[in-house]
């Protein structure tokens, strides 16, 4: 872990910015050792109009990460086998030091590397052989997570005053700082609190996923969301467990 | 208590008839019950080698019992009856010898009356016949006299001895003897003496000699009961000292049967019982390396398949990625170079596919599968899986709403998407998914409208890459969807069945599984 005033040199310019990607190209970092499987994703990201760094290990794009700004990266794409740091250990120190975006590109039937990725603090995952089309999908669903929301007005639960204008979590005066997808979902339960909302409903509506989406991206980010609100984690008294049906905000 | 034990020997034997048939086809029962059942089967069985020892050992017993009575019996009244028959002789021969003098020729009919009453009291009471010339006198006038055959009486005219007679009359043995009346101790000088004319016969009743040796044959008879019993009891032990190590080697052969390729038996002695289970194991041994030998092949294959998956997936990984370049380009390229993108494509898509399933069998085979299980709305996850392929107008879905399961939702849309997909390819429209819950149970049926499975092919249906139709080499599947939905169905504990051919149903697939799968922890 890095010390935690490097921390929030990070996390202020990223946590004020709605939408970074506004009036720019979607700026993504790409750590993939194959050779070919990196070209071929930057040919296809840049067609999709993406600015594309990309780099073979997790030290050089960590590296390319501590640049001013974050070298003006609005999301990452990490590999998890990587040679050197793996892609778990790259989700926890660019977790550590802001809110990026990360989407995890793991190989089929590694169901263990996913949860271990999620609980890591990736935002998405997708499953290699993929399509360029399903990856861009991903990532623009993945950046419109940090774009601006439809509501903004803010709410004071119990202490926890969530700024639906200004994208900001405070509880009891200290802010909390969120990644977007854990702050899209906070915002979609807080919506309307005492509705049940079954994982799939979640998924399309924070993930933009079709029916077929890996409902274990929800429960990690209700944990890591959990992890940062909750008093007592096991006993939740925000994002509250409907056994058999889903989750909801609250009662209070 | 006789009647009793007879009618529990029956129970048993009905017990035995019942149970039989049902036992065989089950694997074999593990219960205490079970094994009391079986223990109690064996016991009214009389063909089997038990049974066999226990009878040939009874009839043998039995034989030489019987043998060995009849022999002392024959032997015993012989000797008996001789020993009777002598002392008769003498008695009669002293009687008449000493009575003889005090008779006087030609005699009168008193005096002969009173000669055969003396000599009846020296002869045990019998009847006593005297006879001269063409008178006779009895010492019981009122007697039977027919007992003295006329093969005695000639014989008594011709010999100057004893002569005697053994007759059965009114169902008892008699002794009758017979002899001339000489006129002074004749016997006792070589026979010199003159006959008297006189001729005395005694019939001796044997009765109670015959009694005797009657007796002797019940008190041998009573004695084969316990005898025959006996010789039961030993040929019970004789037969458990060769019947346990057989059912020793069956119960091995039994587990051996059913996969315990480790089983041994004890090799104990030298007999020929010995020299089989000697046998047994060296056939145990040969088997269990031959079969370890297979399994060591067959894992190596599997992992040669996992490994080979593996090492596609990374180029696959780049030609998919960069396909969609080629298909978006294609209308800018030549016609031919447009058809060689769109080809490169799509079968960089099937391969993909293909190393998915590949990789998703051999997961299943090594046994590194998981299950992920949610409650799920049946109807909306099987809607789903048919919307996200574009075959909700090509499937009549009867889907009653309400019915929840607890199950994993992605495994549950592999194995609907790999039976619909396969009755849609494979069958005649219109397919239909029904969706019903029952009894704990989830059942989902995918049903075709075409001619149904031949009996060869529904044999093979869920076999990997087997392909009904040999002509047509490549379908548009795998060739692995159907074991695959066969290996999520199992891990869920449920099953896939082919229903039997039945006229104007095509192929009916039914999924069944738990409706609460429990996720393993």
């Amino acid at each position: 872990m890095p010390p935690a005033r490097i921390l929030t040199l990070w996390i202020t310019p990223e946590l004020h910015r709605p939408s970074p990607i506004i009036g720019g190209m979607p700026h993504v970092l790409l750590i993939e050792d194959d050779t070919s499987v990196r070209d071929g994703m930057e040919l296809v990201l840049r067609r999709h109009g993406h600015e594309v760094e990309a780099v073979a290990t997790g030290e050089a794009g960590l590296k390319l990460l501590s640049r001013p700004r974050g070298g003006g990266i609005d999301i990452t794409v990490v590999d998890l086998m990587l040679p050197g740091i793996d892609g778990f250990e790259v989700c926890r120190r660019i977790r550590g030091r802001g809110q990026l975006p990360i989407i995890m590109l793991t190989s089929r039937g590694d169901d263990l590397d996913v949860v271990s990725g999620l609980e890591a603090g990736a935002d998405d995952y997708v499953v290699k052989p993929i399509t360029g089309r399903v990856l861009e999908a991903r990532i623009r669903a993945a950046l419109r997570r940090a774009g601006p929301v439809t509501r903004t007005d803010s709410d004071d639960f119990a202490g926890l005053v969530i700024d639906r204008a200004g994208l900001t979590v405070t509880k009891h005066g200290t802010a909390v700082p969120l990644p977007p997808t854990e702050l899209r979902l906070l915002l979609e339960l807080s919506a309307s609190p005492g509705r049940v909302f079954s994982r799939e409903q979640l998924l399309a509506l924070v993930w933009e996923h079709d029916f077929l989406g890996d409902s274990r991206l929800v429960d990690a980010a209700v944990g890591r969301l959990r992890a940062k609100l909750e008093d007592v984690p096991a006993t939740p008294r925000y994002i509250q467990t409907v056994r058999g049906f889903g989750y909801r905000f609250g009662p209070l | 208590m006789r009647t009793t034990r007879s009618s529990t020997a029956k129970s048993r034997a009905r017990g035995t008839a019942q149970s039989a048939p049902k036992s065989a086809p089950n694997s074999a029962p593990t219960t205490a019950a079970g094994t009391a059942a079986r223990a109690r089967a064996r016991l009214p069985r009389l063909d089997g080698l038990r049974g066999r020892l226990i009878i040939t050992v009874v009839v043998v017993a039995l034989i030489s019992a019987v043998t060995a009575t009849a022999l002392a019996y024959r032997e015993s009244r012989d000797a008996v009856l001789k020993r009777a028959q002598n002392a008769a002789v003498d008695d009669f021969r002293n009687r008449v010898e000493r009575l003889a003098g005090e008779l006087d020729v030609p005699t009168d009919p008193r005096t002969m009356a009173r000669f055969a009453t003396d000599v009846s009291s020296g002869v045990r009471g019998s009847l006593v016949v005297a006879q001269y010339r063409d008178f006779t006198a009895a010492s019981d006038p009122s007697a039977d006299r027919t007992r003295i055959t006329p093969e005695l009486r000639a014989a008594v005219r011709t010999h100057t001895r004893v002569s005697l007679q053994r007759v059965e009359h009114g169902g008892k043995p008699w002794l009758v003897l017979g002899a001339p009346v000489g006129l002074d101790a004749p016997a006792r000088r070589g026979g010199s003496a003159q006959p008297s004319g006189v001729e005395i016969f005694a019939v001796v009743s044997l009765a109670e000699e015959e009694r005797d040796a009657a007796d002797l044959v019940r008190t041998v008879q009573g004695g084969l009961v316990p005898v025959v019993l006996l010789a039961a009891v030993l040929a019970l032990l004789a037969a458990r000292t060769v019947l346990r190590p057989v059912r020793r080697l069956a119960r091995a052969t039994r587990r051996l049967a059913a996969g315990e390729l480790s089983i041994r038996v004890e090799e104990k002695g030298r007999d020929e019982l010995a020299e089989l289970a000697h046998t047994f194991n060296e056939t145990a041994g040969a088997l269990e390396h031959t079969v370890g030998e297979l399994r060591e092949q067959e894992a190596l294959a599997r992992r040669f398949v996992a490994d080979v998956s593996h090492e596609l997936r990374t180029p696959l990984a780049a030609m998919t990625m960069v396909s969609s370049v080629l298909e978006e380009d294609a209308d800018q390229l030549t016609p031919d170079t447009a058809h060689a993108a769109r080809t490169v494509s799509t079968e960089t898509a099937k391969l993909a596919r293909l190393v998915d399933d590949l990789i998703e069998i051999s997961r299943f085979d090594a046994r590194a599968v998981t299950l992920h299980v949610h409650e799920v709305d049946v109807a909306e996850a099987v809607r789903a899986t048919l919307a996200a392929r574009g075959w909700t107008d090509r499937v009549e879905a009867d889907l009653p709403p309400g019915i929840r399961a607890r199950l994993d939702r992605r495994r549950l849309d592999v194995i609907v998407a790999n039976l619909v997909g396969n009755a849609l390819r494979h069958g005649t429209p219109p397919v239909r998914v029904t969706v019903r819950a029952a009894d704990d149970r989830l059942t989902v049926s995918v049903a075709d409208h075409g001619p149904g499975l031949a009996p060869e092919v529904a044999r093979h249906v869920f076999d990997r890459f087997y392909k009904a139709d040999s002509a047509r080499t490549r379908s548009e599947g795998s060739g692995l969807g159907m074991a695959i939905a066969l290996e999520n169905a199992r891990l869920h504990g449920g099953t896939i069945d082919l229903a039997p051919p039945a006229p104007g149903v095509g192929a009916v697939f039914t999924l069944r599984i738990p409706l609460r799968t429990e996720a393993p922890s």
